[in-house]
């Protein structure tokens, strides 16, 4: 019944949630413009994006997740996993590259499945779950290379991560991260308008309401699993050709998915906020972090930095919606 | 409201413990299989350092976890109490207490913070100390490349390595901890109310609790158990350790551990004992897999495992009684 409610207002629903996150997007942007104005010429904002790609897809996954009420944790280890597997299959011999990159995919939804159906079925709080998911992937992906990285990707391979369409008029280049990124995101977009989108929302609303009204709360929380682990991997693919292979390619994306999307205005326990608030809070964070590097604030700040701004974005909606109330 | 609460916890607590007892035989037989010997000094001796580091931690997150709420900081506030402890001890006997001190009251401060900005400014447990994790990971990555300060030589000797018999002081000082959780828990006012927070919020507060009080409290708490932690590892290290906590990954193996000791993830159901159960059997399959030399990176793997069919285990238990 809720979801037939907010069929008539999807778009007003949207548009006001992503209000605080584009404000501050461009506060950030118009600072970083002070510091280092070279950063809005056209072909280092494409490079910019391209480089913002994996994170911002991995807070889609991670939106997908969230909305219908539960976590992802598993997902840094599980880009981690990846890259060390592609490079080990891959072995650099260029003709492996796109059977590697259709098991990565297949990879990932896997995990996803299982994800979502140890939380569903076994009704295991995904937290747990995940965290347990996280500990297997990252011992698996150990035990499997023997505590070294083998192997090489092959350039075929990298070229997702690091190349460009060079010499475009206007934009200068365009990376090929960003057009993965662009295809992606338009996929998360019509998927949230769909009739799963709504359902999911509805599930994470109220799972209950959700299921007396005839929604299959099972089907639809692995499939948001399923999703966040191909987001993953697809991030896997990007950042391994642009990183590089090692155990450290995926260390705390998980927790960078998730600030990323309570950043953009999606409710932590589900049932309200947008995939593009999600992916907008991505591109925010990383906006954030290019600005320090401009001014000169250690990395190692970087941590802390991430955590003021979790606190306060929360803190600042949470204080709002109880003052409309 | 305090019979209510105390009940569960009863039916709780049993389950971990057939775990364990069924790991130890198993593991002692396998181990026995293979040659080795499971129970001798040194294995149960280690055994028990390792439980004494992770309990201390666990049973602090017990305490946050029965009111309902969680704290993902304890791995930062661990590595961030060793340092505090072991540079104002800087290597002299004299300096040790007054250093454990500040670095309680350092971990107490953080745990305050935790408490008010999931009580008062209302940002969701997990955000929230995920967000103070984050901040003192800022300040412990910026601030330090490696280990740093020194531990006072007393602190050494009697926390880190002094035994009675085969039982570790630290140990001893996990088991006068859990007593005292378990006594401020069944026979304390804030232990019933904090149970009552956890279980439902605005019943409890209908019914005259202060919730905000007690959630604060059961934060400090949980943050001095993570010092307490802290100041250990110090007395074992003998300095201090930036990464100690995070590389220990001792915030999900507390919340694991608390999770299989039969405390509900979502609050107001379980107990102190059954995270100490929770706490041996993980410290437990860690000894057979040791004595077994399993691969470090496969016991990672079975860890996993187990920590979810576990949950399953008593998810599926759950139901069935809600089902009956």
């Amino acid at each position: 019944m809720r979801v037939a409610e907010r069929r008539p207002l999807p778009l007003r629903i949207r548009t006001d949630g992503i209000a605080p996150i584009v404000a501050l997007l461009v506060v950030l942007l118009i600072l970083v413009a002070f510091v280092q104005p070279d950063f809005l010429a056209p072909s280092s904002l494409m490079s910019f994006l391209g480089r913002s790609a994996p994170i911002i897809l991995l807070a889609a996954g991670q939106y997908f997740v969230i909305v219908c009420g539960e976590f992802d944790l598993s997902v840094g280890s599980l880009v981690t996993a990846q890259v060390v597997v592609a490079a080990r299959l891959i072995d650099s011999d260029p003709s492996r590259t796109w059977p590697v990159v259709v098991l990565l995919l297949a990879g990932g939804a896997l995990v996803g499945l299982v994800n979502g159906l140890v939380t569903t079925v076994l009704r295991v709080p995904s937290f747990i779950t995940t965290l347990g998911m996280f500990l297997i992937l990252v011992g698996a992906v150990y035990l499997w290379s023997d505590g070294a990285p083998k192997g090489g990707l092959s350039e075929e391979f990298r070229r997702f991560g690091r190349r460009a369409i060079e010499d475009v008029p206007l934009l200068g280049r365009i990376p090929y991260a960003l057009l993965v990124l662009v295809v992606v995101a338009a996929v998360a977009v019509v998927l949230t308008r769909s009739d799963f989108g709504r359902t999911l929302v509805a599930v994470g609303d109220n799972p209950r309401t959700a299921e007396l009204s005839g929604v299959r709360v099972v089907r639809t929380k692995t499939i948001a699993f399923m999703l966040s682990g191909l987001a993953a991997a697809v991030a896997a693919i990007l950042l391994g050709g642009y990183s590089g292979v090692s155990f450290q390619a995926g260390v705390g994306l998980e927790f960078g998915a998730i600030t990323a999307v309570v950043l953009g205005g999606v409710a932590l326990g589900g049932g309200r906020g947008s995939v593009v608030g999600a992916m907008l809070g991505a591109l925010t964070l990383e906006t954030l972090f290019a600005l320090m590097n401009f001014t000169g604030v250690s990395g190692a700040l970087r941590s802390t930095v991430q955590g003021v701004i979790i606190l306060l974005a929360v803190a600042v909606s949470s204080l709002r919606s109880s003052s409309s109330r | 409201m305090s019979a209510l609460s105390l009940r569960p916890a009863r039916h709780a607590v049993p389950g971990v413990f057939v775990a364990l007892a069924l790991t130890l035989v198993i593991g002692w037989l396998v181990v026995l299989l293979d040659g080795g010997q499971l129970f001798n000094q040194s294995t149960t001796v280690s055994l028990l350092h390792v439980a004494a580091g992770l309990g201390l931690v666990a049973v602090g997150q017990t305490l946050v976890i029965l009111g309902g709420s969680l704290d993902l900081s304890v791995a930062f506030v661990i590595s961030l109490s060793t340092l505090v402890a072991a540079e104002a001890m800087n290597g002299s006997d004299g300096a040790m207490l007054p250093a454990i001190g500040l670095a309680l009251a350092v971990s107490a401060a953080v745990g305050l913070l935790n408490g008010v900005l999931v009580t008062k400014v209302r940002i969701n447990a997990f955000i929230a100390t995920l967000g103070v994790g984050l901040l003192l990971k800022g300040y412990l990555d910026n601030g330090y490349d490696g280990p740093a300060g020194e531990s006072a030589p007393a602190l050494v000797r009697t926390l880190g390595y002094q035994r009675v018999g085969p039982v570790p002081v630290s140990f001893v000082l996990l088991l006068a901890v859990t007593a005292a959780a378990w006594f401020a828990l069944s026979r304390t006012r804030f232990g019933h109310h904090l149970v009552a927070v956890g279980g439902d919020p605005e019943v409890a507060r209908l019914s005259g609790v202060r919730n905000d009080r007690v959630l604060i409290t059961a934060h400090v708490l949980c943050s001095l158990c993570a010092g307490l932690a802290g100041v250990y590892l110090a007395s074992r290290l003998g300095s201090g350790a930036p990464r100690v906590g995070t590389e220990g990954l001792y915030d999900l193996e507390s919340i694991a551990a608390v999770v299989l000791g039969g405390t509900a993830l979502a609050g107001g159901r379980g107990g102190v004992l059954g995270t100490v159960g929770g706490v041996l059997l993980l410290a437990s399959i860690d000894a057979v897999f040791n004595q077994l030399e399993v691969d470090a990176f496969f016991k990672q793997v079975i860890r996993g495992v187990i920590i979810i069919a576990a949950v399953a285990v008593y998810a599926r238990r759950a139901m069935r009684k809600a089902g009956s």
